[in-house]
């Protein structure tokens, strides 16, 4: 009779151990960072976006009630084959649950593909192709911070409006490139005006000079850069070299960052007209996060609208993951629970994400300052105007998102 | 027409920057017999040391031309005593591996500090502007590259190929026992080799900072393309990395007029056939 009490006793407590234990299994959670840690997209990403997210998890303040969140990173060397590799590694052998920033639109489509098989969780911030939402969405994909429609759609549209009605494009020779030209070809010629040209350059190419003269022969108004990172910052900085924009043609940087412009420097980027959705001069909260931000930075830069995404993501995916208690590892589950909830931080303000995996927020039309107006390292960019969400990004009535038509 | 005569100009300006690389390469690989693996990243130590000459110590451009190399050639010097120099006489995969290995470590400390995207250097103001040459706009310091590093690579392979200095220097590669017996100290002469062909990817570094982005990865992007010039000219032959390299900066040029897609891929297309044809280069001779 003792025997068996003991050994009841023994199961009990066996039991609760056992609970406790998937109890504490329900509050772990991985987060995987993959980006390109060291070539031209690195610093626009890169080590920045990890530190974004362990930020994110920090300010969460999760760890005190109870969950372990880990992040790893990876590093995708701008080739989708690595970056595949890498997510699938993550979720078959270290269980990663989410996936987040992924810059460069080849890699992210690929790497969406293989967090819809595994069901686990991709929020988006590096990447800028519109596809991630529209042909190409998933029930796991959140698409944050900017896509090539929103840059068309504003900068874009800002430009033709403005009398650049002729068009001649330096694009950039992959997903990302092709679906910005696209993108911002259907502006030029919805708002009446003409692409008269254009030209494909291979990723990382370090000299533009035989395709910038290619586009002064064009004789195009607005020689529109349909590329990003160090290929933009190489085309602006020959393009003054060869004195284009002297002979009345302008560049149109559609998708430009602040370290490209610390990058480039201020001498030769004043007067570029260009959209972010997060500028860390914006107000005191995006000021205080940005200084908490630079001063884990090695190189003390201040956070680019990438990383402020990867972190105004990571800290809805934690907010939507305490609203149900418990990590279920269903990344479906976890997406949907985020689009049902509106979206509220100190980066982008309040927003929301539409059922397509599209975060709406507003996009801000700014202008680079001349070095005079520069009062800081960090200081320059002039807000132009302010572009409300529903008006900056891919409406659902033109989108070809499958999960609208359920 | 007038199209293509801009596209052979620019074309030559590229060229400069693979001449000067190449031929670097040449003179390290002729006299040391290492592949040098690191000279992509001396090339972007040079751009560095200017960047720093003149943001903290406020010297011009025209002084970083010549410190720069200097500089960078000693750091080079300092690398062949305490590390190359014990690799003389094992096979050339020795060398390509420990450069290469410095190169990644040079690199990875550069990035670390100054992250990827780079710094601005701006064109010294006296080389500022252009002149309208009626078919193309040719901004001033693209023509001054041109001419600078044609009369760079022609000094050097004077230096090497006409004077008494490179007599040693050649001797001592073919028999440096025999070259030590007439007193010369050869161990010497091959650190001060190694340090010229350092100074002159530094000096393209120099050169090429005011186009180029300071990058911390600006020398790995091109010393692949440069190989490729070396291997079509011929390793080790020093005129024959000069030609080429101007001649490949050219084609590359003119694809990126005809067949942009293909402008990072026709340099090795083009090595592939050499090695079908001539596997020695087109002005090597065999081994």
């Amino acid at each position: 009779m003792t025997k068996s009490i003991a050994s009841l006793l023994l199961g009990t407590a066996l039991a609760v151990t056992t609970a406790g234990a998937a109890f504490a299994q329900d509050k772990a959670v991985k987060i995987g960072a993959l980006s390109d840690q060291s070539g031209l997209y690195a610093d626009l990403g890169g080590p920045g976006s990890t530190l974004a997210a362990q930020m994110a998890v920090e300010d969460s303040g999760l760890a005190a009630k109870g969950w372990k969140i880990d992040i790893i990173s990876g590093d995708h060397q701008n080739k989708p084959d690595i970056g595949t590799a890498i997510a699938r590694q993550w979720f078959d052998v270290d269980k990663v649950d989410i996936i987040v920033d992924v810059p460069n639109s080849g890699v992210a489509l690929a790497v969406n593909n293989v967090v819809k098989e595994k069901n686990g969780v991709y929020i988006n911030s590096g990447a800028a192709t519109s596809d991630l939402t529209n042909a190409q969405c998933s029930p796991n994909t959140v698409h944050w911070t900017y896509d090539t429609y929103m840059l068309a759609h504003t900068t874009g549209q800002a430009l033709v409006k403005a009398g650049g009605d002729t068009w001649f494009f330096l694009t950039a020779d992959y997903a990302f490139g092709a679906a910005l030209e696209r993108d911002t070809t259907a502006v030029v010629t919805a708002n009446g005006g003409k692409v008269v040209g254009g030209v494909k350059h291979p990723l990382n190419t370090p000299d533009f000079s035989s395709f910038l003269l290619q586009a002064q022969a064009s004789k195009a108004k607005i020689i529109g850069l349909a590329n990003a990172g160090g290929d933009t910052t190489n085309t602006i900085k020959q393009a003054a070299e060869f004195g284009i924009g002297k002979g009345g043609q302008k560049l149109a940087a559609l998708l430009l960052f602040l370290t490209d412009v610390k990058a480039i420097g201020l001498e030769t980027a004043q007067g570029l007209n260009f959209t972010e959705t997060f500028y860390w001069d914006m107000n005191d909260q995006t000021r205080a996060f940005s200084k908490r931000f630079s001063e884990k930075m090695k190189n003390g830069a201040m956070p680019t609208m990438v990383q402020a995404g990867v972190y105004a993501g990571v800290r809805h995916y934690l907010k939507a993951l305490e609203a149900l208690g418990g990590n279920p590892h269903d990344g479906v589950k976890v997406v949907d629970k985020m689009k049902s909830m509106p979206t509220e931080d100190d980066l982008f303000g309040k927003g929301e994400i539409q059922p397509n995996g599209r975060t709406i927020h507003n996009a801000y039309l700014f202008e680079v300052k001349k070095p005079s107006e520069s009062k800081g390292p960090w200081d320059f960019y002039k807000l132009v105007g302010t572009v409300p969400g529903d008006q900056a990004f891919t409406p659902l009535s033109e989108s070809k998102c499958a999960l609208l038509k359920k | 027409m007038q199209a293509l005569y801009a596209q052979l100009l620019v074309g030559l300006i590229n060229g400069s920057f693979y001449a000067l690389l190449s031929l670097g390469l040449a003179v390290i690989f002729g006299m040391l017999n290492i592949i040098n693996f690191a000279h992509g990243a001396l090339y972007m130590m040079g751009a560095f040391v200017a960047y720093f000459l003149l943001n903290i110590g406020g010297i011009s451009y025209w002084w970083a031309l010549l410190l720069a190399p200097v500089i960078v050639g000693i750091f080079g010097m300092i690398l062949e005593r305490t590390m190359l120099q014990w690799l003389t006489g094992l096979d050339h995969l020795y060398g390509l591996l420990l450069t290469f290995g410095i190169a990644l470590i040079v690199q990875g400390v550069f990035q670390n500090y100054f992250g990827s995207s780079g710094l601005p250097y701006s064109i010294p103001d006296q080389l500022k502007g252009g002149v309208n040459l009626g078919f193309m706009f040719l901004p001033i310091y693209r023509g001054w590259v041109v001419i600078f590093s044609l009369v760079v690579c022609l000094a050097t392979w004077f230096l090497i190929e006409k004077t008494r200095l490179g007599a040693y220097l050649r001797a001592a590669t073919e028999n440096p026992t025999l070259v030590r017996a007439f007193g010369i100290n050869v161990p010497r002469m091959i650190t001060l080799t190694y340090g010229l062909g350092v100074g002159l990817a530094a000096l393209a570094g120099v050169l090429s900072a005011p186009i180029n982005q300071v990058r911390p990865l600006m020398g790995a992007d091109l010393i692949i393309v440069v190989f490729a010039v070396v291997v079509i000219g011929g390793m080790g032959s020093i005129m024959g990395s000069i030609i080429t390299g101007f001649a490949l900066g050219v084609i590359e040029g003119l694809t990126k007029y005809f067949y942009p897609e293909a402008s990072n891929t026709v340099v090795f297309v083009l090595m592939v056939l050499v090695l079908l044809v001539k596997p020695t280069g087109l002005t090597g001779r065999a081994a």
